[in-house]
């Protein structure tokens, strides 16, 4: 079933990567997902909610595709514009439970949503990006203090991890115990980093990973 | 250079009318390409040579050969493709007394990132598209000795599902390979939209990658259980009609200790429960950097005897071209390891 909703806001974060706010039609959990579809029957895909649950929208983060079929145009979307947004679904989801949240690129969004859900508070954030401007929403997850990593492949800049953030786990104390540790983004690097955690003696059910396709 | 090879009888048709020939042309060239298995256009020797000339300016037929190819012991072979300028793809030849099959890849790595396959650790580069899909098979020396095509090579079949299913049709149509779709089947992890699609769209076979009927444990196997769950997955096949010749078949690797218990087949037994199906098991060989392992043989033996006791039909695949790591992925990882960058 998809709802028809008015969208509010359509920002540009970085280049050709696009926040989309529109009205909230229902109710969701941090960490959940939506189906959206410019049209009836025309292209769909699915994206991590990035907003919280208590906020009166709903967003959610995509970088375009050129060959894609939805994201070119998505990316074109106005204020007044309607979008077609199935039920939330998915059980990626966020918790009270200590954790470390690792996210590349726009892999961020669910982690987004649950640090503006208020679960922030025992949560280790690690954000692997190529540029500076890679960092989404960092003015707002940077109230997480040292909680809050950027590790960055291709520039440098104050309070940044230069390199990959496979290479920042590597080097850094890992808790094997008592944490959950959340992946999203490519699948690369959902692959990567739990066969490292993993060497890490991390157990995999303790591993808990979303991937984009 | 665009490829012609693999292009549907509609497309074959828009092509020749888009190059100013006659309409039939389109079924001229579908019949050169998958019944008389030509590899050049100036083959196609009953269109007019202008015709012929003005085709060669845009197209190819765009067959490739293997690139390498390993042979086991048991006569399964696996071949190597490459694809572009860094990806390589595979494909498993598997003969077995009167039976030859071919498992098929359709994508260049993979997305899902299963815990316990080898392709998902090389990332996702891009979709296969049908002609390349159907070039495993056309460019397999063993071509004519083929009597089954799976589709549980590299990549989930239904995430790139257009490609896929054009291939399905390349493959049984009366102008092109002919094959009866109870030859082929499709393998997916269930990402139910497509599944959906492609249960409307095709008569294939199709088998799901379960592993184990409880969705806590499933969804640390495979992160696909974060997106679509089984119970999904089941209540989709369900609404399916399988009492005809299509069959539907459950994958389940069983892995030491973790899914090979009586509490398994009891849970097994009960979400299958309205189903006519197989359950085919199938025993883990070992990746680099897992942290699972394979069961035991007797208590593998005896997960398929209760399994059968309960009325669940149920079989133990035979491991095929264990020395030369014929499971998905291995070979062609081992090609892309020295190329690879990073950017996360």
């Amino acid at each position: 079933m998809r709802y028809q909703c008015t969208v509010l806001k359509n920002e540009l974060l970085a280049p050709g990567v696009h926040l989309i706010s529109f009205e909230k039609c229902f109710p969701f959990k941090a960490g959940q997902m939506v189906t959206i579809a410019l049209s009836v029957n025309g292209p769909k895909r699915l994206y991590s909610i990035a907003s919280g649950e208590p906020e009166a929208v709903m967003s959610v983060i995509f970088d375009i595709k050129p060959e894609g079929a939805l994201t070119p145009p998505f990316a074109l979307i106005k204020p007044g514009d309607t979008i077609f947004c199935s039920q939330p679904q998915g059980s990626f989801l966020g918790s009270e439970e200590p954790a470390f949240w690792i996210a590349s690129g726009t892999g961020i969004a669910p982690f987004r949503s649950m640090f503006r859900t208020g679960l922030s508070s025992n949560k280790t954030l690690i954000h692997g990006g190529r540029f500076l401007y890679s960092f989404y929403f960092q003015d707002e997850l940077i109230a997480m203090k040292h909680n809050y990593i950027r590790c960055c492949t291709q520039e440098s800049g104050a309070g940044i991890f230069e390199g990959r953030l496979t290479r920042y786990l590597r080097e850094t104390p890992l808790p094997v115990l008592g944490f959950k540790y959340y992946l999203c983004g490519s699948a690369e690097m959902v692959v990567d980093t739990r066969d490292l955690l993993i060497s890490r003696s991390i157990p995999f059910e303790n591993i808990i990973s979303e991937i984009y396709f | 250079m665009e490829s012609l090879f693999g292009k549907t009888l509609a497309q074959l048709t828009q092509i020749a009318i888009n190059n100013g020939l006659p309409k039939f042309t389109g079924r001229q060239m579908a019949e050169w390409l998958y019944k008389k298995q030509i590899a050049n256009i100036s083959d196609m020797t009953n269109i007019a040579k202008q015709g012929r000339e003005r085709l060669e300016v845009k197209y190819t037929v765009g067959l490739t050969p293997p690139i390498k190819v390993q042979t086991s012991t048991d006569g399964t072979k696996k071949y190597l493709y490459t694809h572009g300028s860094r990806g390589f793809i595979e494909a498993a030849y598997i003969p077995d007394d009167d039976r030859a099959t071919l498992c098929v890849s359709s994508q260049v790595g993979c997305k899902m990132g299963c815990l316990f396959c080898m392709t998902g650790k090389q990332g996702f580069q891009t979709h296969l598209t049908a002609g390349e899909i159907l070039n495993q098979i056309r460019s397999l020396p063993e071509r004519d000795q083929l009597t089954n095509v799976v589709y549980m090579g590299m990549g989930e079949p239904l995430d790139n599902p257009d490609e896929v299913l054009q291939s399905l049709e390349v493959l049984t149509a009366g102008w092109g390979y002919a094959w009866s779709p109870k030859r082929i089947t499709v393998s997916t992890i269930g990402i139910i939209p497509a599944m959906k699609r492609f249960l409307s769209e095709s008569d294939c076979h199709l088998a799901i990658s379960l592993h184990t009927p409880f969705e806590d444990e499933r969804r640390k196997l495979m992160p696909i259980e974060n997106v679509y769950h089984l119970h999904d997955v089941i209540d989709a096949v369900k609404e399916w009609d399988w009492t005809h010749q299509r069959r539907i078949s459950f994958e389940y690797i069983v892995f030491g200790g973790l899914n090979d218990t009586p509490r398994h087949v009891n849970e097994l037994v009960r979400i299958l429960n309205g189903i006519k199906c197989r359950i085919n098991l199938i025993r883990f060989h070992p990746i680099p950097d897992t942290p699972l392992h394979g069961t035991d043989e007797a208590t593998l033996q005896y997960f398929k005897t209760r399994l059968n006791e309960k009325g669940v039909l149920c079989t133990i695949r035979a491991s095929r071209g264990q020395d030369i790591y014929a499971a998905c992925g291995l070979l062609s990882t081992k090609e892309l390891m020295s190329h690879e960058q990073k950017d996360y």
